[in-house]
């Protein structure tokens, strides 16, 4: 049963991020592109996660914990940059 | 052994509706005509869902090694703090830069409301700006 549900979950999630790429693709504006790009990360923070449950290992949090921070923090200096013109000011 | 099986059945529900919330709120990214729109998906079902995914996760490590595995809720609370805070800076740059938005939604944002006047469905109120390019154009302006 765990096997077939992970099955689902990584096919969705999969398929979650290929519509993400495409509207990172397509996008009209920038912020646009910049929320598929946060939303892209998410999905990746989600596979990796199921792929720790796929391989029995729990190895790959600490890299989970990493894309999450970073994502964050990179999403609100491009946010910053459009907003203000500048990071730091 | 009955505990085992409940378990088991309460993990694969939690990674199913994860991956469906998922799916959701990537593909309401997808399908929306706006940007205020396709702001929604994102910030609330693809929460929700990595949120499903993580505890899932804990109460699988938790239950087969039989220790209190708790890294994921970290995670899961950063997400949860910090998706809100994207949201918003996101929806801030949208209304900076004057982003093209659809007349007829309920509810007008003061932001919005001296565009609102076109006829047509999709409004074109200015083409979205870069910020850079758009102060050197006011810079220029007052200097004549």
């Amino acid at each position: 049963m765990l096997d077939t549900a992970l099955l689902i979950g990584l096919t969705l999630i999969v398929l979650a991020m290929a519509m993400n790429v495409y509207r990172l693709a397509i996008g009209p504006d920038i912020p646009d592109r910049l929320l598929a790009l946060d939303t892209l990360y998410v999905n990746s923070i989600a596979l990796i996660v199921m792929l720790g449950l796929w391989l029995n290992t729990k190895t790959y949090f600490e890299a989970a914990i990493l894309i999450a921070m970073l994502g964050f923090v990179s999403t609100m200096a491009i946010c910053r940059y459009l907003l203000r013109g500048d990071i730091i000011e | 052994m009955t505990f085992y099986v409940i378990a088991e059945g309460v993990i694969a529900f939690l990674l199913v509706a994860g991956g469906i919330f998922a799916f959701t709120g990537s593909l309401g990214m997808l399908q929306f005509k706006d940007f205020f729109m396709r702001l929604h998906g994102p910030t609330k079902g693809t929460t929700l869902g990595i949120g499903c995914i993580l505890i899932a996760s804990m109460l699988y490590f938790t239950i087969t090694q039989r220790e209190l595995h708790v890294q994921e809720l970290l995670i899961t609370l950063f997400l949860f703090i910090t998706a809100p805070v994207t949201g918003h800076m996101l929806a801030k740059t949208g209304l900076h830069m004057h982003l093209r938005f659809i007349t007829g939604t309920r509810g007008s944002v003061p932001e919005f409301r001296d565009e609102d006047v076109g006829q047509s469905r999709v409004a074109r109120p200015a083409r979205a700006k870069h910020p850079w390019k758009y102060r050197k154009a006011k810079r220029s302006r007052m200097r004549r």
